[in-house]
């Protein structure tokens, strides 16, 4: 086994190319699980620690740029005003010790259904800036997942950051698991809404083979919002209207039963999910 | 390491730190137990940050300011933490111990006077199935108010 340790984003990129089955690994909370139980043994690790503009971001045309090694403990500690649902839902990740080692890109990286930063990014439509000696690419992050733990990521690109605007509205995550702590999501639900544009952005986690946004009940919801003048009124919207943004959101879902549960509970659970953060939501919205 | 340099030879590239903390430098603090970061027996500081060191390369912390928790109190002393864990018999099997003292010495510098809702979600990725817990809470809040940690 060989082990690259690229002192730029430069030298990252070239290492890349001259070992494309070079295994990027950056805070390692996944990558060291497969090592430890030798699940998986790489010919090539590429070690992204010691590249220091990934661990950096900046705000740049409106838009927030974020180092794909910046760590979920980061993402709260300076960022959860600027992007409130993401650092919800990286408070949900693991515990401290992971939170301080787990990147955002990371968990692009590895892009499992169940990645808690993953309905948080699709809600709030992040795109995924990726990287070769070819040069970068932005991919919207609702194409970015192909499939159980694959990415749309090419052989000779890394990723180099996320794109997300300031959150334009409330943004909420929840999550089930069989404690607050240390699990993987039974299943997730992010949800964002965009006072200016007066839409409705969501994301559905391990729930499907990969992370789902619920395009119908984003429409759904924008709609009945605008059509009960709701935006300006600040007036509930109706229960039924609401039970029906459940239904779709668990209609968008493509669940499985294994381990953790069973299909029909996660499609249950996300219709509760996606009432409540919507409450909560529209409760921080009224409140001003 | 602990405020010395300390080298070690024929490193393999997928090496855990803990491995190498524990077998090539014989500092058996960081306990291997789950190899999988669910337990955080092997709780230690990487350059400040409470990481498991099961979950981290060798070579990535290479020329790295590591504390283990062998280098928290001076030699032959007890850290105020690990007496308070003693006093109230948080301190049963013993395996969880060593990252349960670094987790909590992490959380009182940052956090002299938490509450027992800080305290849980401070320590919720260390493992402990002899005492509850309700021990351990009783401990931190003990050395809370005994120890003032230089943030």
């Amino acid at each position: 086994m060989e082990f690259l340790q690229p002192a730029t984003w430069r030298e990252a990129l070239e290492m890349k190319t001259a070992q494309p089955q070079a295994l990027p690994i950056a805070g390692g909370t996944d990558v060291l699980v497969d090592l430890n139980f030798d699940r998986h043994r790489p010919e090539v690790i590429l070690d992204l620690n010691r590249v220091t503009e990934l661990s950096e971001w900046q705000p740049a045309n409106g838009r927030l740029r974020v180092g794909a090694g910046v760590s979920y403990s980061r993402v709260i500690s300076e960022l959860s005003d600027r992007l409130p649902g993401l650092a919800l839902a990286s408070r949900s990740v693991g515990s401290p010790q992971i939170r301080n080692r787990g990147t955002v890109g990371g968990n692009l990286g590895s892009a499992s259904p169940a990645g808690d930063a993953h309905p948080a990014l699709l809600a709030t439509r992040a795109s995924i800036e990726v990287s070769s000696v070819r040069g970068s690419r932005e991919i919207p992050v609702d194409e970015f997942f192909l499939g159980p733990k694959r990415n749309a990521l090419k052989p000779d690109e890394l990723i180099a950051a996320f794109w997300l605007r300031p959150a334009p509205g409330p943004q909420q995550f929840a999550k089930v698991g069989t404690r607050n702590a240390m699990v993987i999501a039974v299943c997730s639900f992010g949800l964002a809404l965009d006072v200016e544009q007066q839409t409705v952005g969501t994301g559905i986690g391990s729930a499907g083979p990969i992370p789902l946004r619920a395009g119908e009940a984003e429409r759904f919801l924008a709609e009945a919002l605008a059509d009960g003048n709701h935006w300006r009124s600040g007036q509930p919207l109706p229960q039924s209207a609401r039970e029906r943004f459940g239904e779709l959101v668990a209609q968008a879902a493509r669940p499985i039963d294994d381990v953790r549960g069973t299909a029909a509970f996660r499609r249950r659970a996300l219709a509760v999910l996606a009432r409540r953060t919507f409450a909560w939501a529209w409760q921080e919205y009224t409140a001003g | 390491m602990n405020g010395e340099v300390r080298e070690a030879d024929q490193v393999w590239p997928g090496e855990s730190l803990l491995w190498f903390l524990r077998e090539r430098l014989g500092l058996p603090g960081a306990k291997n137990a789950c190899e999988q970061g669910e337990c955080g027996s092997c709780s230690i500081y990487l350059e400040g940050n409470l990481v498991c060191a099961c979950l981290v390369l060798a070579g990535q912390a290479q020329d790295s300011d590591i504390i283990t928790v062998e280098g928290l109190a001076e030699p032959g002393a007890l850290h105020p933490i690990q007496a308070a864990f003693l006093e109230t018999g948080a301190v049963q099997c013993g395996f969880c111990t060593p990252g349960l003292i670094v987790a909590t010495h992490d959380l009182l510098r940052r956090n002299s006077e938490p509450s027992d809702a800080q305290i849980k979600e401070a320590l919720a990725g260390n493992l402990c199935r002899c005492t509850g817990y309700a021990k351990i809470i009783a401990a931190v809040h003990l050395a809370a108010g005994r120890l003032v940690l230089a943030p």
